[in-house]
């Protein structure tokens, strides 16, 4: 991925942009630090925040005239937060010592300060605090200006100038009774000129983003600049006169990225659908009490986007946001030496999409994860055990045991092709079967049959090699066949064939269906309420949403829709062989989405169905509702394990074979296998750690043809170990009064014995 | 990193009829080789690696490995 590319992606998140209150604050207030500091009781780092950002937060928070508020979010539920009423609170209550602060070393450059309102004063405090001169010229016999006139009860002179001593704590010059003039004072290197809203006079025309004026040396700012007296923006005013003037003393550029400073727009999106309205409590005359405060401070909604995390249990299990993410990603990438710790980041997502479809930006971070595979894949970075599993299965589906093409019975090519799908064909293979046959009675019989796999696993792997392999071998056999049309059962085989080859002809077999009227085997007997779960690869597929719910309601059952569904459906853990990289994070996903409805879920993707059901689910798959006299018994069946899907591919095939050619498939292997008996719980720790019955089946033959094997004299039992392609596994086994073996234990590991063998 | 097992197991070596011995054995993963005691035949060099080597240190390791 380069750069650039992952830049753009970057910022295409907004979770970081400041909400709009922040926004909105001519000096940027972290307001929804402030309200989650208040809404916990703690005032004193709500303060300590606020003098982040404010000089005198004591003066401002009397008497802001918030432009924040309008802005605020809650405003469309319940009124917008009181924000200055409760910066005055914090103000006011926080029992925190007059802050220690920081001067930098001494720099031999002076400012004149000419107005002493609180822009000329803000000035003052940011100018020294960059180590500069200041002298503060006041023609008045007090600081602050037009503050003593809005101030209001609370804000007394004491507390005006317990704030204003900061100035003379951090060596600020102050020459009060003093009228300076501006074009005149030589010892200065820089002149701001505030002369606050009485001021009134007139100098040169000042740019209004940088405030220097035509003369050298000499900016110029504040409320003249404006009709009506604004604290908040004297503020601000005096602030961005103090970047100017230092930018100016060091000689860089005073024009330079200055768009971030002032009101601005907020490019935050939060999600206000399911927010429930609240008024602000009612405020003592004096302003709010602290737990008035605190019951306003926890009005605030804290507002954020995070529409994907809310929705992808994958991207909250990490414990960031896509901003965050791709930064990691690419960091990943990048790393020539040292861990990749974002691997598992990486290959962790479902590739499902749902982020792209409720992200306001439309971010899509299952391709962003996409991409990153294919990266390491060609860095050959890829971890070896991440995808090994589905991998093998895939080339399993494809292998001569359980792949088959054939044209319809009795001629050598064919006008539809029904291509059922690998998983399918290992979770229900006699509906496979039927759903043949019924094919068959639909299209006059000119239909074949093709048993395989598509590709996915490959393509959500990453490996393109793989993939341009499995969709070249099934190019050769479909223009065989005559290039006829495709009739898919599996929606993520639908998805690979139209974007990897676009030229052949597809159509949902859910389509095909609801056109020919097929009639279930049995009608449900009473209501029987279904709720759908779309798989995620039929995300984009409304045709294919529209099919279903018409099949399921003409089948006489009654739908109940879930929360998200359709073009919003999620992923039942499978996409993106999340299942094989996060078995943890799969676990949830699935646990999530089957908490969504008591109801029983149907669904038209056998992945889907299988895992749901793997985890209690009562779940159905659209077959099971046409083809299943019991379709209450169906919904609890389930979920065959590894060993069991190949078992039922390879089944099927021979199946096929014998009833439609009469070939019988031979098998001299067979023939000479070693029985052996796995007991319920054994299989359940074997399914965890993917080892299947064929792996255990080669480490005996080996074991026993050779005798290298390990043997216990205390209970007789035999442990061999033997490597199979990258794996080496254990199994220990005993045998059993009738000369087969039961198996008792087996795991596995990658790493290579080297030293095994002496002679 | 450690991956010795100090584990005493009851195996035996089969062929040999011998009980199995502590030994510096080689072990390797992508292009890394680290030598761990393991219980091993003095004779024929079969070797023994518990479950629970195998499915704690050991699967570490190769994920430190695998992420390297
Ligand atoms: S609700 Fe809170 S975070 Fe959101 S805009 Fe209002 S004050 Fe800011
Ligand atoms: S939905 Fe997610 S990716 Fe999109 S802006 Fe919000 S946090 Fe960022
Ligand atoms: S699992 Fe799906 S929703 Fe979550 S990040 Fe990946 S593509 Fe997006
Ligand atoms: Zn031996």
């Amino acid at each position: 991925m380069e750069q650039e590319k992952l830049r753009r992606l970057e910022e295409k998140c907004i979770q970081d942009c400041a909400p709009p209150c922040t926004a909105a604050c001519p000096v940027h207030v972290d307001v929804r630090s402030l309200t989650g500091h208040i809404a916990r009781g703690d005032f004193s780092a709500a303060l300590k925040l606020l003098r982040k950002t404010l000089p005198f937060p004591t003066i401002i928070g009397s008497i802001c005239d918030q432009p924040c508020r309008s802005h605020c979010n809650r405003s469309l539920a319940g009124g917008s937060i009181e924000i200055a009423a409760l910066e005055r609170a914090c103000a006011f209550t926080a029992d925190t010592p007059a802050p220690k602060i920081l001067v930098l070393p001494a720099r031999d450059k002076r400012v004149a300060i000419v107005g002493g309102g609180l822009g000329g004063l803000t000035a003052a405090f940011d100018l020294r605090k960059k180590g500069y001169a200041v002298t503060v010229f006041e023609a008045a016999g007090s600081l602050g200006g037009s503050i003593r006139k809005v101030g209001g009860e609370r804000l007394t002179p004491e507390c005006i100038e317990g704030e204003l001593a900061v100035l003379e704590a951090i060596g600020v010059e102050v020459e009060l009774h003093t009228k300076a003039d501006v074009f005149n004072l030589p010892d200065f290197d820089a002149v701001f000129a505030a002369p606050g809203a009485a001021g009134g006079s007139q100098y040169l025309p000042v740019d209004p983003i940088t405030y220097a004026t035509a003369r050298e040396g000499l900016f110029a700012g504040g409320s003249l600049l404006r009709d009506a007296y604004s604290p908040i923006l004297s503020v601000a005013d005096g602030r961005r006169a103090a970047i100017s003037i230092d930018r100016y003393l060091q000689n860089v550029s005073l024009t330079a990225s200055r768009a971030g400073e002032g009101s601005l727009q907020s490019c935050l999106y939060t999600n206000m659908g399911s927010v429930k309205p609240a008024i602000a409590p009612p405020r003592s005359p004096n302003g709010f009490t602290i737990q008035e405060a605190v019951q306003e401070a926890d009005r605030c909604l804290q507002c954020e986007c995070l529409e994907c995390v809310k929705v992808c249990r994958y991207l909250e299990a990490f414990g960031s946001y896509p901003k965050k993410y791709i930064r990691e990603t690419y960091n990943n990438l990048s790393i020539v030496m040292g861990v990749r710790q974002s691997n598992a980041l990486i290959n962790s997502c479902s590739l499902c999409g749902l982020c792209a479809e409720v992200c306001p930006k439309g971010l899509d971070m299952g391709s962003v994860m996409s991409d990153a595979r294919r990266i390491m894949i060609g860095q050959k970075r890829m971890p070896p055990s991440a995808h090994d599993f589905a991998l093998r299965d895939m080339l399993f589906a494809n292998s001569d045991a359980s792949a088959l093409c054939i044209p319809a019975p009795g001629k050598d090519s064919c006008e539809y092709l029904f291509f059922p799908g690998c998983q399918l064909s290992a979770s229900a293979p006699e509906h496979v079967e039927k759903t043949y046959a019924l094919l068959r009675d639909t299209f006059s019989a000119d239909v074949g049959l093709m048993l395989g796999c598509c590709g996915a696993p490959a393509d959500w792997a990453g490996r393109d090699d793989l993939l341009k392999q499995v969709l070249d071998d099934f190019s050769v056999q479909h223009r065989r066949m005559g290039s006829p049309r495709l009739i898919l059962a599996c929606p993520s085989c639908s998805r690979v064939f139209r974007r990897y080859l676009p030229e052949v002809e597809t159509v949902s077999l859910w389509e095909v269906l609801e056109k020919s009227g097929a009639a279930p085997v049995a009608a449900p007997a009473r209501e029987h309420v279904l709720s759908i779960h779309d798989p995620c690869s039929a995300r984009n597929d409304g045709r294919l949403h529209e099919s279903v719910r018409i099949i399921v309601t003409n089948f006489g059952y009654t739908i109940k829709e879930l929360p998200l569904s359709r073009q919003k459906t999620t992923c039942c853990s499978y996409g993106g062989l999340m299942w094989f990289a996060n078995a943890k994070v799969a676990r949830e996903v699935i646990d999530r989405r089957i908490r969504e409805s008591g109801d029983d879920y149907l669904t038209y993707c056998s992945m889907c169905r299988d895992l749901f059901a793997s985890q209690g689910k009562r779940c159905l798959h659209l077959l099971d509702l046409l083809f299943e006299n019991d379709v209450s018994s169906s919904s609890s069946r389930a979920c065959p394990g590894w060993s069991q899907r190949r078992e039922n591919r390879v089944q099927l095939k021979r199946r096929i074979l014998t009833k439609l050619t009469g070939e019988v498939m031979t098998d001299d292997a067979c023939e000479h296998q070693q029985e052996f008996f796995i007991a319920a719980d054994v299989q359940a720790v074997l399914e965890q750690r993917f080892i299947l019955a064929e792996d255990i089946r080669q480490v005996i033959a080996q074991a026993e043809q050779t005798g290298r094997k390990l043997v216990n004299p205390e209970t007789g039992s035999t442990l061999a170990y033997h490597k199979l392609g990258c794996v080496t596994y254990w199994v220990e086994y005993s045998s059993t009064p009738g000369g087969a073996f039961s198996i008792n234990n087996a795991y596995s590991h990658r790493m290579e014995i080297i030293e095994g063998v002496k002679s | 990193m450690t991956l010795d097992s100090a584990n005493k197991a009851p195996w035996h070596c089969a062929a040999c009829g011998i009980p199995l011995e502590k030994a510096k054995v080689q072990i390797a993963y992508l292009g890394s080789a680290f030598p761990v005691d393991l219980l091993r035949c003095s004779r024929c060099g079969i070797v023994f690696i518990p479950e629970e080597l195998a499915l704690t240190r050991m699967a570490e390791a190769e994920k430190i490995l695998e992420d390297k």
